[in-house]
């Protein structure tokens, strides 16, 4: 019977329990960050117990580190969690890119970047993008602070095997449109939980075409489809962005060798397939409090189907039959795991080169991580996001989820690089826009969103 | 853990769709370093005005609904955010089982290790239930696998590793270590690149 490159990797790993059942798998890579892993420490403590592999083990600080005087935290409580997660990795003897490091940066974002991102593995972190990794061909989730705990001390987790979700994403990219519409589109197409007790795969010639930054992307908002899983088959691009990393494998022919045992057979092996044909696809915005609340950016919202429908126009104060031009842009955000990486800051910056951003428009640029703050430096980047008017960060997931001073004030509609939508997601009273980062460049530029396609930008 | 096994109260219907873990429990109470004190913090954005006052509208402030152990909800139940702070509120507010027409994989998980349950029952069963007065009383029966509220009996299914682990409140990390020697065995044998 043929075998999806999920079911195989998954296979690989699994120490006990027969398939249906909850299964014992083993973790490759175990990630870490300060919100969801101060519990799991204690738990630790409290029962004696060991980091049972702290080779495998990574901590980073992203979620409520501020962006700017980064040493200097006045939130007592991210102070203490910063702090804590520092003294955990010390007593427990964990590799910790700590505050001010050269490898901080969003957790999603340095994972890949060090190359401890490999294809293959099994990847866990306390933290439902983690579903990003999948993009290299790992299988790649978010899981909650007592499954942290329970891998720092056993180096395994237990779950129940998935359904596998084949999407077949195929056609050529019309210009102005990435793969952020790719993924926005199929959420507003599908719904926010068409995915959910699936492992998705994505392939088709499209996918083949992108680069790892944008496949991560796609893979990384998997999970607002439901997916906790969102696979990639890895090929030459993904070997090419691996190699020669700081902890990539140093005999790469003996890796790929092995990697390339995890390929999908064919399509029958999956329980499900999902067809996407990108080759008309528009800019997507979204206009409500779920990522599948979206529209292309040339057609109206839809009509009120349901009490949802109508808390979600409520609270972010607009109506049925408007556009996204008509949304009144006041902040911007670029940044987060989704679109805070170099090609992303470099497409934006490439919107925003020669244009100011209007005067009502607050905008923030948070790179991913240090590394990526310090390459836009060297190339100049930074300075066309100055020059347009922008706030040019350090490193962290920022106003993508509001747990640092980087908040949207209540009521402001933000076009936003980043991944959710939900009511007060950054920030009380928020209203958020998820967008493209070329779409939210111009967004800021125009103080409302724009057809960039039409406008001549991309 | 506490073992769970059936449970007898008064419910309160949020029968919202696709509600996230950002509206169970918003980030900024999510800076706490223990797993306690997240359940006045349920639903904030949802439950106090502005001003920090409850909002009396929303149906876990109405005074005939407090004490109230089972959540009746909507479909795709815990979405979002995989913060475990989430069971952790429902569970500190006093909940002990949520009722949805579905859940995220990953809050699913998360209710398994806290001894908190999340059941899945069709719209038409839990419509009758959501309709159930207030100080009616709605039973959970786990080790029958059944629902029951007047002359209703409504049967979920349960995975019968978590079942098991619900009712004799077992310790994932003590069951896995059962498991050392293999796990030894499996990583004596992790290929080296």
């Amino acid at each position: 019977m043929s075998q999806t490159m999920f079911d195989k990797i998954w296979n690989q790993h699994v120490i006990t329990g027969k398939e249906g059942d909850p299964q014992l798998l083993y973790v490759d890579l175990h990630l870490l960050h300060e919100v969801t892993s101060p519990q799991a420490f204690e738990g630790l403590r409290e029962n004696h117990r060991k980091v049972r592999r702290t080779d495998k083990t990574f901590a980073t600080m992203d979620h409520n580190v501020p962006t700017k005087d980064i040493f200097n935290i006045k939130d007592e409580i991210s102070r203490k969690q910063i702090d804590t997660l520092a003294k955990n990795a010390k007593e427990f003897g964990v590799r910790l890119a700590g505050m001010g490091d050269e490898d901080q940066g969003i957790i999603h974002v340095i994972g890949p970047q060090l190359g401890l991102t490999q294809p293959g593995m099994v990847i866990v972190c306390g933290d439902s993008h983690t579903a990003t990794h999948g993009a290299f061909g790992s299988i790649a989730f978010g899981i909650g602070t007592s499954e942290v705990e329970h891998v720092l001390a056993t180096q395994t987790i237990w779950q129940t095997k998935p359904k596998t979700m084949g999407i077949h994403i195929h056609g050529q990219l019309p210009k102005g449109v990435y793969a952020k519409d790719i993924i926005m589109g199929l959420i507003a197409r599908e719904g926010v939980s068409f995915g959910t007790g699936y492992a998705a795969e994505f392939y088709g010639d499209t996918i083949e075409r992108m680069s790892m930054e944008e496949r991560m992307t796609l893979s990384n908002m998997a999970i607002e489809g439901g997916a906790k899983v969102g696979t990639i088959r890895p090929d030459q691009t993904t070997f090419d962005y691996v190699a020669g990393r700081k902890y990539a494998p140093k005999n790469m022919d003996k890796a790929i060798a092995y990697w390339q045992q995890y390929y999908t057979d064919d399509e029958s092996a999956f329980d499900r397939i999902v067809d996407f044909d990108v080759s008309d696809l528009a800019p997507f915005v979204s206009w409500g409090t779920n990522p599948g609340m979206a529209v292309p950016v040339d057609q109206p919202f839809p009509e009120i189907k349901n009490a949802d429908d109508q808390k979600a126009y409520d609270y972010v104060g607009l109506k049925p039959g408007q556009t996204a031009p008509e949304i009144p842009i006041e902040f911007a955000f670029f940044g987060s795991c989704t679109n805070g990486r170099l090609s992303d800051l470099k497409i934006a910056a490439s919107v925003l080169k020669g244009h100011h951003i209007a005067p009502q428009v607050t905008a923030l640029v948070v790179p991913g991580s240090r590394t990526i703050k310090e390459e836009a430096e060297k190339q100049g980047i930074d300075k066309i996001f100055k020059d347009a008017g922008c706030d040019w960060r350090e490193p962290g997931c920022s106003a993508c989820l509001g747990m640092n001073p980087d908040q949207v004030p209540a009521g402001v509609h933000c076009a936003s690089t980043s991944n959710r939508n939900f009511e007060g997601r950054q920030g009380a009273g928020s209203r958020t826009h998820l967008a493209s980062p070329a779409m939210v460049a111009a967004a800021a530029i125009n103080g409302h969103f724009v057809d960039i396609r039409k406008a001549g930008i991309a | 853990m506490e073992p769970i096994t059936t449970i007898t109260s008064t419910s309160v219907p949020i029968m919202k769709d696709n509600i996230d873990t950002d509206q169970l429990i918003p980030k900024q109470f999510l800076k706490n370093i223990l797993k306690v004190g997240y359940g006045r913090h349920l639903f904030f954005d949802w439950r106090y005005e502005k001003d920090g006052q409850p909002n009396p509208d929303f149906i876990l402030n109405k005074p005939e609904r407090q004490g109230a152990e089972i959540l009746i909800a909507g479909d795709n139940f815990g979405c979002g955010s995989s913060r475990e702070h989430a069971v952790w509120a429902l569970k500190d507010y006093g909940f002990k089982a949520v009722i949805a027409g579905g859940f995220s994989d990953i809050f699913y998980m998360n209710s398994t290790k806290n001894g908190f349950l999340a059941i899945t029952l069709p719209r038409d069963q839990r419509e009758i239930l959501a309709a159930a007065p207030a100080d009616a009383k709605i039973t959970v029966d786990l080790p029958n696998q059944e629902v029951r509220y007047g002359d209703h009996k409504f049967s979920f299914d349960i995975d019968p590793l978590w079942k098991h682990k619900f009712i004799e409140g077992l310790d994932d990390i003590a069951i896995t270590m059962q498991y050392e020697d293999q796990i030894e065995a499996y990583e004596a044998k992790i290929p080296q690149f």
